[in-house]
């Protein structure tokens, strides 16, 4: 799950990590009075979505009179920005966060993820400050520091150091980039992150550190224990398809193409997809009911693969270990009926339970195409959404 | 032979009175595995479907003997579960949970260090020595005892490598599913250097997919030290990048772990990789006559 940056940055200020004054806004006229309260100017007024790269896009503009922050708020209250992470379709702007502007001396970059090949939580520090990390690990991989945490002992103090020195921050800034790495620890630990970046941490002219731009993530299998933080779930920022499906604990992407899956488990759902678009086809979506998926489960996710109007044809292919065949088959025909199936459907069906389900199929009346095994299933759906599309 | 299971483990399943817990205690019940106990704190004392049930893994296995455990408890206890059975000094421990928190899973790992145990998973099938020991959730028909090797990360992805085996009358001899979290007790490498040391295991298949880069070091130990030819097979190269598919370890970050650099390393390193996940077995035949 992410957040916004207000939200994130409302977060590190409770735990004691310097970020700029500011408020969130939904109109122009909150935005100026806001702007007044905050601080004398200039101000920062920043499109709220959760795509990254919004400067470029024109989502982050300076304003020098409050009259002005009004006008740059009430611009960018509702256009619709195109970042290269929101793709071509761009995300509407509701929000906007309106904030002390600084004087910057220097950009820096921090970030935690939890490293998979340590299996401990990871510090990455780089002065090069607003890049994507990414393209400083592949251009001047020397500049990136990396302290690897101990999880009995946390963030030490030398570790702090070592980070703070390769980043040049010494004097008076040492103990306050100690400070706010500490800090920086246990957000991460507190509120169950998988990723916290701050890019820019910034060293103001006149010698103090803030968090200038904040992006969490949080782990999903951690959220039921952070309430809080769930309710900060922007709904507006994801695909509805995907919402509805996690309602139902259906794991579910939206993909561009036009053959709907439905598979259990997750590698064989990646795999599927990958099949599908070996034979020539392309998936319209990647969806895995999980091992323990009842009839409704099943149901729903028909539904919300049949809800895409791009979907022109099903391919189901389920291997029951924990799921039972006979589940997905009164499942599939369920929802077949409840939805009037009007596209081809293959279902290809191995594992625990396969008899039954087969024979719920035969005798369900519906027409679908039986498949044995993966690639006889690819190719019968490939071959029957291409039959459909040539149809007058 | 086999590797980490065999006719002779005693199996306790942690979170046994749980419907999930008892229906797979069953099942590998009658598969002929040594099912002989469980846990669920409260019930101590109790008997279910002829599971005798124990408070704590530590009265479990001074009970029965047991030398393996399966954790079937919901994921806001499953790190503790772990820790418990490390602490009782059982030899394998094999979670099955799906949905640890990544945070719980780095303690975990932490606690793990300088015991005895060994963990595979979480978010697993489980471990099966067809014929003799099935501990987890996967389907026993499928599988057919035999020389073949296979450890992946996804379970429904090994269930078809394994029929894809079993249907052109190739048997397997440990089939290893060592789970989709990020965080996971037993690495593909350590698998595959236990299917090295095997005498009963001649080739490998190895089932990967986006995200990391744990496959490609399994692919450079496949180089530098195996004897045995492997097959492979890397799930995920449709998947758009900064998407969790499913598996909170398949995400493709900043163009890394993609599937594409995968298959590449993986090839280099000797393994015949297969084309699409129905030639997994196919895949394994242009590297492996079987004695």
């Amino acid at each position: 799950m992410n957040i916004h940056e207000y939200q994130a940055k409302a977060i590190l200020r409770k735990f004691g990590v310097p970020v700029p004054d500011g408020h969130v806004c939904y109109n122009g006229n909150s935005a100026r009075e806001w702007s007044k309260r905050l601080g004398p100017g200039p101000w920062v007024v920043k499109a709220q979505i959760h795509a990254g790269g919004r400067g470029k896009g024109g989502g982050v503009k300076l304003a020098r009179t409050p009259d002005e922050v009004r006008s740059t708020a009430r611009d960018m209250l509702g256009m619709v920005l195109r970042t290269h992470q929101t793709g071509p379709e761009g995300k509407v702007v509701t929000r906007v966060l309106v904030e002390n502007g600084c004087s910057i001396a220097r950009e820096l970059y921090l970030s935690l993820v939890v490293d998979r090949a340590s299996s401990r939580v990871s510090l990455m520090a780089s002065t090069e400050g607003g890049m994507e990390i990414e393209e400083v690990a592949a251009n001047s991989p020397d500049k990136i520091v990396i302290e690897t945490v101990d999880p009995l002992v946390g963030l030490t103090g030398f570790q702090c150091r070592t980070i703070a020195f390769a980043l040049g921050l010494t004097g008076p800034l040492l103990p306050k980039a100690v400070k706010l790495l500490g800090n920086l620890y246990t957000t991460f630990l507190a509120c169950d992150c998988s990723m916290l970046e701050i890019n820019p941490l910034v060293v103001t002219t006149d010698n103090d550190l803030l968090a200038l731009d904040a992006k969490f993530g949080f782990d999903d299998n951690a959220i039921f224990r952070h309430l809080q933080i769930a309710d900060m779930r922007d709904y507006d920022e994801e695909d509805p398809n995907e919402i509805e499906a996690s309602q139902h604990d259906l794991s579910y992407i939206s993909l561009d193409g036009t053959i709907g899956c439905l598979v259990n488990g997750a590698g064989l759902a990646m795999a599927t997809m990958d099949i599908v678009k070996h034979y020539g086809g392309a998936p319209a979506n990647f969806l895995d009911v999980g091992g323990g998926a009842t009839i409704e489960r099943v149901t729903e996710a028909f539904k919300i693969i049949l809800s895409d109007r791009k979907v022109k044809g099903i391919l189901v292919n389920i291997f029951g270990g924990i799921m039972k065949c006979d589940i997905i088959a009164t499942g599939v025909v369920e929802a077949a009926k409840q939805v009037s199936l009007q596209v081809p459907l293959v279902v290809r069906l191995e594992g625990t339970n396969v008899q039954q389900g087969k024979q719920i199929l035969a005798e369900s009346g519906l027409n679908i195409i039986a498949a044995d095994g993966m690639a006889d299933a690819a190719q019968k759906i490939v071959a029957a959404v291409g039959q459909e599309g040539s149809r007058p | 032979m086999s590797i980490l299971i065999n006719r002779e483990t005693r199996v306790i399943t942690q979170g046994i009175t749980g419907a999930t817990g008892l229906f797979h205690a069953q099942g590998a019940r009658d598969y002929g595995t040594q099912m002989v106990g469980g846990v669920t704190p409260g019930k101590g004392g109790t008997v279910i479907d002829g599971f005798p049930v124990f408070d704590t893994v530590r009265a479990a296995v001074a009970a029965t003997g047991a030398t393996a455990s399966v954790i079937y408890v919901p994921p806001p206890f499953a790190a503790d579960s772990i820790m418990e059975a490390v602490e009782a000094g059982i030899d394998l421990v094999i979670c099955i949970t799906e949905g640890i928190p990544v945070l719980d899973m780095v303690k975990v790992k932490q606690y793990l260090r300088g015991s005895r145990t060994r963990l595979i998973g979480p978010n697993c099938p489980g471990v099966i020595t067809p014929g003799q020991c099935k501990i987890g959730i996967m389907p026993g028909y499928i599988h057919k005892p035999g020389k073949v090797g296979v450890v992946s990360r996804s379970g429904t992805l090994t269930y078809e490598a394994v029929w894809q085996l079993t249907s052109i009358g190739l048997g397997q001899s440990t089939c290893v599913g060592i789970g989709g979290d990020p965080v996971n007790g037993t690495s593909h490498l350590e698998v595959l250097r236990m299917f090295e040391e095997d005498p009963d295991t001649e080739a490998v298949i190895m089932i990967g997919e986006i995200g990391g880069s744990a496959e490609e070091e399994a692919a450079r130990f496949v180089k530098d030290h195996m004897t045995k030819p492997v097959a492979g097979y890397i799930a995920g190269r449709t998947a758009p990048p900064g998407k969790r598919m499913g598996h909170a370890g398949a995400i493709i970050a900043g163009g890394k772990g993609t599937a594409a650099e995968k298959v590449a390393v993986l090839e280099e390193c000797g393994i015949a990789v297969a084309p699409t996940p129905a030639d997994m077995a196919q895949a394994l035949m242009t590297v492996y006559r079987p004695k």
